[in-house]
């Protein structure tokens, strides 16, 4: 690793750090910016509830002291205050209790899906213009081209109740199986899409050429030279795809009754629990930042040619 | 006179002056064609393409005309007549069924238009709301690209162009608002403006297209102008180089008119290829935040808020989910069908 790699990822990890803090500031202060108030806005809340947050927040004190205030609960203890809907619990520990299940749909969803598209990406690819490769590109625009929440209820509607294959239910392992599938479809044919384009472009490179003329056999071509070279650009997919995930997987999650942290997010969102919808964000926000980060990084250590701005 | 072989001698008749006739054989130029008709031309001949920019024509047109002449409106419940209780017969009709009063009328010989795609929980045409839900969804994408375009240009343009620390200061904004979690600061800001533009709004025209929707174009002004204006900067920046930029900085013009009048109209073709890209995109996110229940406000239909509306019912009415998903899934899949059509018809060098 030379210096100019290193520079770009100091330079990149000192973004990341800056956006984490963009996110937290505007959550803050567009929260602030509630008539009431975040975190009295509302009637609803129970007289304990107002007075942790009171003394938590010091709400008689000037804005900026409270902005800091948070900001250092949360680096220091990760401590995003009391949850106004949900009776003595702290945001931390709900989203904490949702992650678990969340991120075992997100982790499946997205080994699912690079699995899948990479080995249909390869296929179409090397079977360039048959019927297969036509169907695989025609069913992947379809896909690539249907929201999440439409593709899930058709899901639903199909599967659960027509067939009566899986529960509609997410909150069992049988349930996780239609979830799951949802949340894989869109990263899968943009994965397949990627993968056939780049196995494309590399498989016509003069390095192929040569292993076929050599004599190489064509099984250690493809997975010798054209697989591995035509995975670089899927790396770089890795953040967005952590970001369609757990985006998706709010409207996923509310389809299909999950009990995750898409689902506490929304109904935090339709109960106005501000606190709980700052500390979701930011939580979500930062899982995002670091993944765009890594697979940034990932992508320039394993092709050293790329070069930057 | 027998002409003879190898003489000197001119034959005069070979010197006439050309008849306009043998003129206009001899010319080979075609006409002469502009770049607008030279790339409508190659999008033609893209038979995937032009299919798709026909069937949006064709669903935008129909989304406009069709409330003119259709006999029931989109927030009208049916069953319900002033002074009388409400007639539950005409909730959740199945399609081409008639409520009650509907009926007795059929008895006595009067002609009743159909309800295609029957009624709602509320007894409401389903048809009309389908065809109101894909007018807004359609001006949410719309609008949203004018107002995405809009910002990006201006503000990509002027860090090309005048380079130095401007353009420094600006494309580290970019960067932080390009890195930002899209998706998530939508849902952020939609919630909160929610309830902080409600009163802003009372009385104003703008109170009838509700808060939400506000929000929502104010969203996409903040946040989805990054990359608009990353690709104009970009190419900006390659234009400036150019000599006619030159000749007519020598001239004395202002950067305002170099830009307007040199620069932004040899960039036009990325930026109708982007924007045509991002209304999509914006349809998207619209009917993802409506799903939400952070969308258009009640009683006016999204596709996303039918879809999302449909949800409780399932069961009992697939067909009311399947078709604003069927119909949000035609104009996504056509919009970016013709979209690449237009890059590789306008932009022949963009293609991969």
């Amino acid at each position: 690793m030379n210096t100019k790699t290193l520079l770009y990822i100091l330079k990149r990890i000192g973004l990341a750090v800056l956006t984490v803090w963009v996110v937290i500031t505007v959550t803050f202060f567009v929260m602030r910016a509630v008539p009431g108030g975040p975190f009295l806005g509302e009637k609803a809340v129970t007289p304990e509830v107002q007075a942790a947050l009171e003394a938590k927040y010091g709400l008689d004190k000037p804005l900026m002291e409270q902005y800091f205030t948070y900001l250092k609960d949360i680096v220091t203890e990760l401590d995003f205050g009391p949850s106004i809907k949900l009776r003595g619990r702290m945001v931390m520990d709900v989203i904490a209790d949702g992650m678990k299940t969340s991120a075992k749909l997100g982790l499946m969803a997205a080994g699912i899906a690079l699995v899948v598209g990479i080995v249909l990406g390869s296929v179409a690819a090397l079977r360039r213009n048959s019927i297969l490769d036509k169907v695989i590109m025609v069913v992947t625009t379809a896909f690539v081209s249907m929201p999440s929440f439409i593709m899930g209820t058709l899901l639903l509607l199909v599967f659960s109740m027509y067939l009566g294959w899986f529960p509609a239910n997410g909150s069992t392992a049988e349930g996780l199986v239609l979830p799951v599938i949802n949340l894989s479809l869109y990263p899968m044919a943009y994965i397949t899409r990627l993968t056939r384009s780049s196995m494309l472009d590399v498989l016509g490179q003069d390095y192929i050429r040569t292993a076929r003329a050599k004599g190489v056999s064509s099984v250690k071509i493809i997975f010798g030279h054209a697989l591995k070279n035509s995975l670089i650009p899927v790396i770089t997919y890795f953040g967005p795809m952590l970001a369609y995930i757990v985006t998706g997987s709010l409207v996923v999650e509310q389809i299909f009754a999950v009990p995750g942290i898409g689902r506490s997010f929304v109904s935090s969102i339709t109960n106005r629990d501000y606190p709980m919808i700052m500390g979701t964000t930011i939580v979500l926000a930062t899982l995002i930042v670091v993944m765009n980060l890594i697979s940034d990084i990932l992508y320039k250590v394993v092709d050293p040619r790329i070069t930057f701005e | 006179m027998k002409k003879k072989l190898f003489t000197m001698h001119v034959d005069v008749d070979d010197f006439i002056p050309a008849s306009s006739e043998d003129k206009a054989y001899m010319v080979q130029m075609r006409p002469s064609t502009t770049f607008f008709k030279d790339g409508m031309k190659r999008l033609m001949k893209n038979k995937i393409a032009a299919f798709s920019m026909f069937l949006i024509i064709f669903i935008s047109l129909s989304s406009i005309i069709i409330p003119f002449f259709w006999p029931y409106q989109y927030d009208k419940m049916l069953g319900s007549t002033p002074g009388k209780p409400m007639d539950p017969s005409y909730n959740n009709l199945a399609p081409f069924e008639y409520g009650e009063t509907e009926l007795e009328r059929i008895a006595a010989g009067e002609k009743v238009f159909p309800h295609i795609f029957g009624t709602d929980a509320q007894g409401r045409d389903y048809f009309i709301r389908i065809v109101y839900g894909t007018r807004i969804s359609l001006a949410v994408g719309f609008f949203a690209s004018i107002i995405v375009l809009i910002i990006g240009m201006t503000i990509g343009s002027i860090a090309g162009y005048i380079g130095g620390k401007v353009d420094i200061i600006i494309m580290r904004i970019v960067d932080i608002i390009y890195s930002l979690p899209d998706t998530l600061m939508v849902i952020l800001l939609a919630s909160v403006m929610k309830v902080t533009l409600q009163p802003l709004l009372e009385g104003t025209i703008l109170e009838k297209l509700g808060s939400n929707m506000i929000s929502l174009f104010l969203v996409f002004a903040l946040l989805y102008w990054v990359s608009m204006a990353r690709l104009i900067r970009g190419q900006i920046l390659s234009l400036r180089e150019q000599e006619y930029v030159l000749a007519a900085q020598a001239t004395g013009a202002k950067a305002g008119w170099i830009i307007r009048k040199h620069l932004l109209p040899n960039c036009i073709s990325v930026v109708i290829i982007s924007t045509a890209l991002q209304i999509p995109s914006a349809i998207f996110t619209e009917s993802y935040l409506s799903f939400l229940g952070l969308g258009v406000n009640a009683p006016m239909p999204s596709l996303g808020s039918l879809a999302s509306d449909a949800l409780n019912g399932y069961a009992t009415y697939p067909y009311r989910l399947i078709i604003p998903a069927v119909v949000i899934s035609l104009i996504v899949l056509s919009l970016n069908l013709f979209g690449d059509g237009l890059r590789d018809a306008f932009d022949p060098k963009l293609k991969k």
